[in-house]
């Protein structure tokens, strides 16, 4: 079984998308399914960026298991205060700088929650943002 | 329609990937917002963007899309390019408007991707 842990900066968007993109290299090697990878990839990559954009800085975790496969992102804050409203579609807080980039367009988490099997997200207000999401292989 | 059918319908200039030219696409997504994007779009799929940052290849990569357009003669910075060539993406560079763009393709042929469609 693989499991990897890839840290993730706050703040730096030209590296944005690099553990992304690892990790659907080694789901490549792998030979996992394309539709699967591509589901995975957008989610890792909507993530990947919310790290980015919107925490303190964290990781992302990767984790193949039996019939499955595992995507967790870990953050140490800011937290999120209302969740609902954070799931609602085109609801965002991301900074004008952030839309240039072509984020904050509030779609990041329903697309996880749309593309994964199993999705949950728990967040503390001044601790953390933990999402996790589960494909079947 | 093939890429180079793309190509010459749009008076685009290749920045890479010529070795695309005759990879088949049969839907086109516009937009400058990448979780558009990524909400939507199937892998055959050309995507056109006014977005010239690295983000924009990021999203192709992670969609396995083929081909990328870059609208309104702005040339992406050039470390997009370097990672569309790396992974073998096609990104192509139209004089048009993203609305011409747009409308040359609709009229030679190419369908939208359908919304509130599941793509798997
Ligand atoms: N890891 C996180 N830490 C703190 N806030 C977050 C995090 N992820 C998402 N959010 C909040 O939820 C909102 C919606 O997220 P998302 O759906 O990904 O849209 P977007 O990133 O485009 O704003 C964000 O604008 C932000 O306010
Ligand atoms: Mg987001």
């Amino acid at each position: 079984m693989i499991k990897e842990t890839y840290p993730v900066k706050a703040g730096d968007m030209t590296a944005a998308g690099d553990v992304s993109a690892r990790i659907k290299r080694q789901m490549k090697q792998l030979g996992i399914s394309a539709p699967i990878m591509r589901r995975i990839s957008v989610c890792t990559y909507e993530a990947e960026i919310n790290l980015v954009i919107h925490s303190l800085g964290g990781e992302l975790t990767f984790e193949i298991m039996p019939g499955k496969i595992l995507v967790c992102a870990r953050d140490r804050g800011p937290g999120i205060a209302d969740i609902d409203k954070a799931m609602t579609e085109g609801w965002s807080t991301a900074s004008n700088e952030v839309r240039n980039m072509g984020f904050g367009a509030g779609m990041g988490l329903p697309n996880m929650k749309r593309n994964a099997d199993e999705f949950s997200i728990t967040s503390q207000v001044g601790v953390g943002t933990e999402i996790s999401m589960g494909f079947l292989i | 329609m093939r890429v180079q059918e793309i190509a010459n319908v749009l008076n685009a200039q290749w920045l890479c990937g010529e070795d695309c030219a005759s990879m088949q696409v049969s839907t086109a997504f516009a937009s400058d917002m990448m979780s558009d994007v990524l909400a939507f779009v199937q892998e055959d799929t050309v995507l056109l963007t006014g977005l010239i940052n690295s983000q924009a290849v990021r999203t192709a990569e992670m969609l396995d899309l083929p081909c990328l357009v870059f609208v309104r003669g702005k040339n992406p910075h050039q470390d997009a390019i370097e990672r569309a060539r790396a992974l073998g993406i096609a990104a192509l560079l139209t004089p048009y408007s993203m609305f011409e763009a747009c409308g040359r393709l609709y009229m030679a042929g190419l369908q939208p991707v359908r919304l509130g469609e599941d793509d798997d």
